[in-house]
């Protein structure tokens, strides 16, 4: 099937499988491998990436299903190598360690801040519900979201 | 010419943002799964659904004419292939010969069967639904008391009692200390069986090159030069026609301080198709197939005098050690024996255990190995003698701590401690929570009915590990650094960090020598055919070990740079400081991108003193360390649901010298993630037929950010006497520090119910049940 789709502005024209799986398509048509697969089952985030403004699992969709859909991957945020303020607040919070949850972690905490530019404690934690990090014990992580925050309402 | 940049300021001790995460936060990391290269096919493994059984037939035909597919590969075919092997040496010890794929027999669902190789991942999955395997199944057993019961299924025929190993351990007089005890508390105490569960599952490529007669496998470990070490033998091939890279590792835990089948699978198939293959774990396989962790039932017991004073601890444990040995299994519940004293002055300690096959997955190292499970042990144990003496938790530790005086301290199985101060932490922590407020308003709570808790963990650890005779594959590590010609700074180091910020750290610890700027260094790592031998990274052992090896090599390097100095200055009082050499007399001084040019080009050299700028070290420590620390947990229990609320998680760890904050406390944090996932949530289950009940994440709960609660993180600093930088690493302090603290908490709040013990995960139904039936 043929499959139209725009990732990180770039536009795709591709003939695909009808299971191709959306993160198999970013990964290796796309060739961005930015985008992780933790589970394939949606229990994870590490999947996560931006479609038409959303949040999404890219591990349980499949590509046709993309058709004509904006999306955004991690390898997408900064601008001419300045980073996306979220990207510099997990590197100055030290909100990963191994990294492979991070892409993921990122997306979603840049939906959290889309819907609520300040949030609470609380909220970070809840918004980041569907992401599994084994790494930080998700304080850190916590604290970039919040830092990002301050930093944005400036 | 590049210039090196000169500071006077120092960097070790700063909370410095780390070096590796501009790749990982712009998604531009290579980790296994990344890795593309021209003619790649991928490889499905099809994997024993029963736990035990004879595999009568295997017919691959259907598979093998499938679309895509170039190969199927069964247990006949590879039996020239060497067996996975158990890296520990103990006599009496069982080792079931571990083919990488099954012939005659499974042993535990997941066990694997076949290989299938096709042009395409999904393709290769299609087709290894198309093999057909014939199996009886036999009778399993996955419980290890169970399987020492009299009549229970055998799991290997060929030792009908299910005995892996035993092993024993005295010191002083138990028997005496047991006579003249007042009181003897004994409790049956469960470290539940976990899945390590890093967040990238393993995977391997294996890139075979014919005409060089060379071997390139990419794979997740911890551990790379080991893996080449092995997996050559295994495979036959000589060990210099191998390069193991451990590119990106996403999480290891302990789960990739090991060498599995898999690894050498892959490199078997490529060198047959001679193409570059790729395997990527499952997360289901990840549950099911890496080791699991834990996995003990341990029967204490500890005598005591009326005052509180511990005279002596007995430890019977039971090891489940699953269907196979993998590269550590046996030694990780001797590591609990060694640590059953805790940080308690006794001298009389009585240590057994019985390895035990079941039809599960094997168990070794998950973060802490050993030390966690003794942890828990002995922090249960002395709540429940203060619950017996009607003492203060706090005061019973206090009463019983090696103190301060006493270092080096050898303990009853034969450690002997570094350094420590013991009631420091504690008498911090005790003061960060409010520990006499909190005492007076749980009585209150307590008149109205409800349940509140105060629970203290004092821990100690093994660490720095460890000094090689203690090792079964060397416990040293290396480091090498080079000035290059324009004066920039190359690291190569053996431990192989993946996550805990060496990059970082080893850079610190570089520029603070040298006198440069963090820039101008880059620290390489997990690439044997760049690398000079490693051992890894686990065990806490990376900075302790791998910093210091590293650090001796500065030395060395430091007296060269200064050797040219005082050749290119004519001096010979020179010295070295911020990235250049200084004549002390005139004040003349030559920047290190003018010695290293000199080292270089060569055209005079310092009397016995060869070209170039580089030096590398091989640090064998003289002892581990023992770090140690105070973790104190106020839960609240709600009586209608069972679900226990952290009010405060107060973490006071003392690891020596902390080379930067910042990760010490993500060190801090992610263990205590792991501890409390023990304590509250986490299980791998085996049904009777050794069906693993939580093989997904759906079923198997990991912490996730909401079930968190925050962490006051703290420390005290008693450097480390073993390494010069002072450190003894943190790793694993939170999680051994963490799941007694948050059981002896939800004991306490409920012990006006009359609970003395609760095995973990504590779950709001055990709670539930606990207070409903109570009520
Ligand atoms: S890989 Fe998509 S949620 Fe885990
Ligand atoms: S940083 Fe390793 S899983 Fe999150």
């Amino acid at each position: 099937m043929k499959i139209n789709l725009s990732i990180n502005g770039k536009s795709y024209s591709q003939d695909v499988e009808p299971r191709l799986l959306l993160i198999h398509f970013l990964r290796e048509v796309a060739g961005l491998t930015g985008t992780h697969m933790g589970c394939e089952t949606s229990l994870c985030g590490a999947c996560t990436v931006e479609l038409n403004g959303k949040a999404i699992k890219s591990c349980t969709m499949f590509a046709v299903q993309a058709n004509g859909a904006e999306i955004v991957t991690v390898e997408g945020l900064a601008n001419n190598g300045k980073l996306d303020p979220v990207q510099e607040a997990f590197w100055n919070e030290h909100g990963l360690q191994c990294g492979f949850c991070t892409p993921g972690m990122i997306m979603a905490s840049k939906q959290i801040l889309d819907r609520n530019p300040s949030p609470t404690e609380e909220e970070v934690r809840h918004g980041l519900e569907g992401n599994v990090c084994r790494c930080t014990g998700y304080q850190h992580i916590v604290n970039a979201v919040k830092a990002a925050a301050a930093g944005a309402g400036k | 010419m590049a210039t090196t940049t000169t500071k006077t300021e120092t960097f070790v001790g700063k909370r410095i943002r780390r070096r590796e995460d501009p790749r990982l936060i712009t998604g531009t990391a290579t980790y296994v799964e990344d890795i593309q290269m021209p003619g790649m096919h991928y490889a499905v493994i099809l994997r024993s659904p029963h736990a035990a059984a004879r595999i009568r037939s295997i017919d691959t035909k259907k598979a093998v004419s499938a679309p895509g597919v170039v190969c199927v590969f069964t247990g006949k075919d590879t039996k020239g292939v060497g067996a996975v092997p158990c890296g520990v040496a103990m006599p009496d010890l069982r080792v079931p010969q571990h083919t990488i794929l099954a012939t005659e027999r499974v042993y535990f669902v997941g066990h694997p069967v076949a290989v299938v190789v096709a042009r395409d991942r999904y393709l290769a999955r299609d087709a290894a639904d198309l093999i057909e395997v014939d199996y009886e199944v036999l009778p399993a057993v996955a419980d290890p008391e169970k399987a020492l019961a009299k009549g229970a299924p055998a799991v290997h025929p060929q030792w009908p009692d299910n005995v892996a190993f035993t092993y024993h351990q005295d010191g002083g007089n138990i028997d005496k200390a047991f006579a003249e005890a007042d009181v003897v508390v004994k409790q049956r105490i469960v470290s539940q069986r976990l899945v390590p569960m890093a967040m990238e599952t393993r995977g391997v490529v294996a890139e075979w090159r014919g005409a060089d007669r060379q071997l390139n496998l990419y794979t997740s470990t911890q551990i790379p030069h080991l893996v080449r070490t092995i997996v050559a033998a295994m495979l036959g091939l000589e060990e210099n026609r191998m390069r193991v890279i451990a590119p990106e590792v996403g999480g290891g835990f302990g789960s990739k301080l090991n060498v599995y089948a898999e690894e050498a699978l892959m490199g078997y198939v490529s060198m047959k198709i001679q193409k570059p293959v790729k395997w990527i774990e499952s997360r289901r396989e990840n549950f099911t197939c890496t080791i699991h962790g834990r996995g003990h039932v341990d029967y204490y017991e500890v005598a005591a005098k009326r005052d509180g004073t511990i005279l002596g601890i007995k430890l019977k444990l039971i090891q489940d050690v699953g269907a196979y040995h993998q590269l550590l299994t046996p030694l990780i519940p001797q590591l609990s024996v060694l640590m059953m004293p805790g940080l308690y002055n006794t001298q009389n300690i009585r240590g057994d255990i019985i390895g035990v096959f079941t039809n599960c997955v094997p168990t070794d190292a998950y973060r802490g190995a050993g030390r966690p499970e003794a942890t828990h042990g002995i922090e249960r144990m002395v709540d429940i003698l203060a619950a017996e003496l009607k003492m203060d938790p706090a005061e019973i530790r206090l009463k019983n701590f090696v103190t301060k005086d006493k270092f080096p301290y050898p303990t009853a199985t034969g450690l002997m401690y570094d350094s420590g101060d013991y009631a420091t932490p504690l008498k911090k922590a005790l003061d960060l929570v409010g520990y006499v407020k909190l005492r007076q308003e749980q009585a209150d709570l307590r008149k109205q009915g409800k349940y509140m808790g105060i629970g203290i963990s004092t821990y100690g650890e093994i660490c720095a590990i460890g000094p090689s005779p203690a090792t079964p594959a060397g416990g040293w590590e290396s480091a090498t650094v080079k000035i290059e010609p324009s004066g920039k700074v190359t690291i190569l180091t053996g431990a192989c960090p993946h996550g805990q910020g060496e990059e970082t750290t080893f850079a610190q610890i570089a520029a603070d020598e040298l006198g440069v700027g963090l820039d101008d260094i880059l620290v390489i790592r997990g690439d044997t055919a760049v690398v000079q031998y490693g051992i890894g990274t686990f065990g806490s052992r990376a900075t302790a070990v791998g910093g210091t090896a590293l650090y001796y090599a500065l030395q060395d390097l430091k007296a060269k740079i200064k050797k040219f100095g005082e050749m290119l200055l004519e001096s010979d009082d020179v010295s070295l400081m911020i990235g250049q050499v200084i004549d002390n007399k005139s004040g003349k001084a030559k920047t290190f991108q003018e010695i290293a040019g000199a080292a270089y080009r060569a055209l005079k050299l310092p009397p016995n003193t060869e070209p170039g700028l580089l030096a590398t070290r091989f640090w064998e420590p003289p002892n581990f360390t023992f770090p140690f620390g105070a973790h104190i947990v106020v839960t609240d229990i709600d009586d209608e649901t069972g679900q226990i609320k952290i009010r405060r998680y107060v973490a006071v760890d003392d690891c020596g010298n902390i080379l930067n904050p910042l990760i010490v406390d993500g060190q801090v944090h992610g263990g205590v993630a792991q501890g409390l996932g023990q304590a509250l949530w986490e299980q791998a289950v085996y049904d009777d037929n050794g069906q693993l009940v939580t093989g997904e994440l759906t079923d198997y709960a990991v912490p996730r950010a909401q079930m968190m609660p925050w962490i006051e993180s703290h420390h005290t600093c008693t450097p480390s006497p073993i390494n010069p930088l002072g450190v003894k690493g943190v790793g694993e302090a939170g999680t051994i520090g963490c799941s007694p603290a948050v059981v002896n908490s939800v004991v306490d709040a409920l012990s006006p119910l009359g609970v003395r013990h609760l095995d973990m995960p504590l779950t709001p139904e055990k709670i539930w049940k606990v207070v409903a039936k109570k009520n």
